[in-house]
């Protein structure tokens, strides 16, 4: 069991939040996780949502369609347009809201991400700089995280009291 | 219209007031010396600030002195806490599918 620690910090005045974490695995693996929908459907939604990709095409000018699916049945779609990628090293993105043909809808502001990623002694460092259009666009993605992030945190406790 | 930290922080001018407050206190006129814009326009930001209490107000003799009060600033940190716990929860299930993936192969 790693106890890896997830660090966040912002920079309000380059509307960025950046999410920095190592992870136990070699780095191809980890590069794996991040850009394979297989495997990004096993972890990327939080509890109790989960991520069911449609589509993926992971080059730069492709894109990747997921839909998060809660207990309650679909809920939001999701794609990402990869503008850059590195393998094994780095990728950029921009995140938005849609439907389910992928056409996105703008009541929920979008976001570009540069991943980045690195070996270490022990596994594999990964860098998420996520850069808003505005601050307002900020806060508002923060505001549903912090919705989100209630209901993560009673999913975990679901699971230690299970046991 | 909200009058919170975060509606506060949301402003590029504001955060510079709070800045400059965090040095050290100043009269309305000092704060405005700093800026283009109208006293005016900058007397309602300090408004704003004064209203969601990043910023205090002190009588000195005839002069008002602004005070930066960090003890607010600090539900900034709080706010982003659940956002990190959706992160750390998503980046627990990583590490479980990192852990099977090594699994596989052995």
């Amino acid at each position: 069991m790693s106890n890896k620690q997830t660090t966040i910090s912002k920079d309000a005045a380059n509307k960025k939040l950046i999410v920095v974490r190592e992870f136990d695995a070699p780095l191809e693996e980890v590069w794996r996780a991040w850009t394979d929908s297989e495997v990004l459907d096993k972890w990327w939604a939080p509890k109790p949502w989960r991520a069911e990709t449609k589509t993926m095409d992971f080059r730069e000018g492709g894109f990747w369609l997921y839909c998060m699916v809660g207990p309650d049945g679909p809920g939001m779609w999701c794609r990402a347009d990869f503008t850059k990628v590195v393998p094994n090293k780095s990728y950029s993105g921009d995140d938005a809201f849609c439907d389910e043909n992928g056409n996105i809808t703008h009541d929920i502001p979008g976001m570009h991400w540069d991943s980045k990623f690195s070996a270490t002694d022990t596994g594999t460092k990964v860098e998420v700089e996520i850069t808003f259009a505005s601050d307002a666009d900020m806060q508002k993605i923060i505001e549903m995280g912090f919705e989100e992030g209630f209901t993560a945190a009673h999913g975990n406790l679901d699971e230690v009291l299970k046991k | 219209m909200r009058r919170d930290v975060f509606q506060a922080i949301a402003d590029p001018t504001r955060r510079a007031i709070l800045s400059l407050l965090a040095l050290q206190a100043m009269t309305p006129n000092s704060i405005a010396e700093h800026f283009d814009s109208s006293r005016q326009a900058v007397s309602k930001h300090i408004k704003v600030l004064t209203e969601c209490e990043l910023v205090k107000q002190k009588q000195s003799g005839r002069e008002i002195y602004y005070h930066f009060n960090p003890q607010k600033m600090k539900e900034v940190d709080k706010w982003l806490e659940p956002f990190r716990v959706k992160w750390e929860d998503r980046f627990k299930q990583l590490d479980n599918v990192l852990k099977n993936l090594k699994n596989k192969k052995t």
